[in-house]
């Protein structure tokens, strides 16, 4: 990760009024020299591995362990219902029981698969070479808008996301900016996860290893 | 000679602003009670899976508009839905162990006398057990039993045989 094989993930920036409110809110990334495109077999074989492993049971578990249980506590906290919105390890987790794997051949969504369901802690990838600047969490200003193909989507004031110097380029946990997100022919991604308060960094910082080495050249 | 600028003690206080640090340590308040409402959520439902699913809140205000800080009104909204639906659980835990005492005691009364329970089918799943089975009242050696009172409690397997192709 970031050009350096072994590298620790890089704090991000909160918006001090964001990191003021919810103390323990976090923001880490790494930037690694990726290769999107199909999934190599070794990525396929460890996510059949963590398929495998992944029961009805555990689905069912899921939301009393510590770290998936934070991320719905979090969702709750900034008024989003967990049961409705799903967050990203259960929406994993039901896309593993209604589709009977995790595998979907897209290189860069595996990884990210890979990482949420071995950590509960979910990743983002971005193209980095798309990326103006830091990648900053913040509340969105009036009139900001996300990119999406020729359109733009409207942010409301106050709406979570994910900016760098030129805007919005995701909304936290939802919505992602097709121009900035990372997808086949892309070479450097930057891979973002949002610690909440209750998760510790260990898991984060795994989760963006797991991603890094799935799109790793080899996948492994 | 140097001037330093010294308080007089005779100066008025500062006027703080406690409205605002009082909103956010209830605010701060709430997100904790928050937390312990979804985890006491979250174990009540896992305890009783399947038989009590998770009960649906009504929604708070504006929810559905994304993620954003919650101001303290909301916070209260999303702490009051999430108790809610922690009592609607209990009490439907409530009733589901009502209903497994029930069928035991049922249990043991066609056990006990079966010919004053005849026809009664009695699901195993009533009973808190896993399964598609169920307990059955049916006469021994079919009509003759029928017509000598011969009864007794059959436990079917539950499972459907399989089709005519």
């Amino acid at each position: 990760m970031s050009d350096q094989a072994g590298e620790d993930p890089i704090e991000g920036a909160v918006a001090p009024e964001l990191a003021a409110e919810l103390p323990g809110l976090r923001l880490r990334f790494a930037v690694i020299d990726g290769v999107a495109g199909r999934t190599p077999r070794a990525l396929r074989l460890r996510l059949e591995d963590v398929s495998n492993r992944f029961r009805g049971a555990n689905a069912i578990a899921l939301r009393t362990r510590p770290v998936p249980r934070a991320y719905r506590v979090f969702f709750r906290q900034v008024g989003l219902d967990p049961d409705v919105d799903r967050t990203p390890v259960e929406q994993a987790a039901i896309a593993r029981l209604v589709r009977g794997e995790l595998h979907t051949g897209d290189r860069v969504s595996d990884a990210l698969v890979l990482a949420v369901m071995e950590t509960g802690v979910p990743v983002v990838a971005f193209d980095e070479d798309a990326l103006a600047g830091e990648v900053v969490l913040r509340a969105a200003g009036t009139g900001e808008t996300l990119p999406a193909g020729a359109y733009a989507h409207d942010v409301p004031r106050g709406r979570l996301v994910l900016a760098d110097d030129g805007g919005p380029v995701a909304v936290l946990f939802g919505r992602m900016s097709d121009r900035h997100a990372a997808e086949r022919g892309c070479t450097r991604v930057r891979l973002v996860a949002v610690q909440v308060p209750g998760v510790p960094s260990a898991h984060v910082d795994e989760a963006l290893w797991l991603a890094a080495g799935g799109l790793s050249e080899d996948g492994a | 000679m140097v001037l330093i600028d010294q308080l007089s003690p005779d100066a008025p206080r500062v006027a703080r602003h406690p409205g605002v640090v009082d909103e956010r340590g209830a605010r701060r308040t709430l997100r904790t009670q928050i937390a312990r409402l979804e985890r006491e959520l979250g174990e009540t439902i896992l305890a009783a899976f399947p038989h009590v699913t998770e009960p649906a809140g009504a929604a708070p205000p504006a929810l559905g508009a994304g993620p954003r800080l919650l101001d303290l009104g909301e916070l209260e909204r999303v702490r009051d839905d999430l108790a809610e639906r922690i009592r609607r659980a209990r009490v439907g835990v409530a009733g589901r162990a009502e209903l497994e005492a029930e069928s035991r005691a049922l249990l043991e009364e066609m056990l006990r006398d079966p010919k004053r329970h005849r026809h009664v089918r009695l699901p195993v799943a009533d009973l808190g057990e896993r399964g598609c089975g169920a307990y059955s009242v049916r006469p021994r050696l079919g009509v003759i039993g029928m017509l000598a009172g011969w009864w007794h409690v059959k436990l079917s397997s539950g499972c459907p045989l399989p089709a005519p192709a």
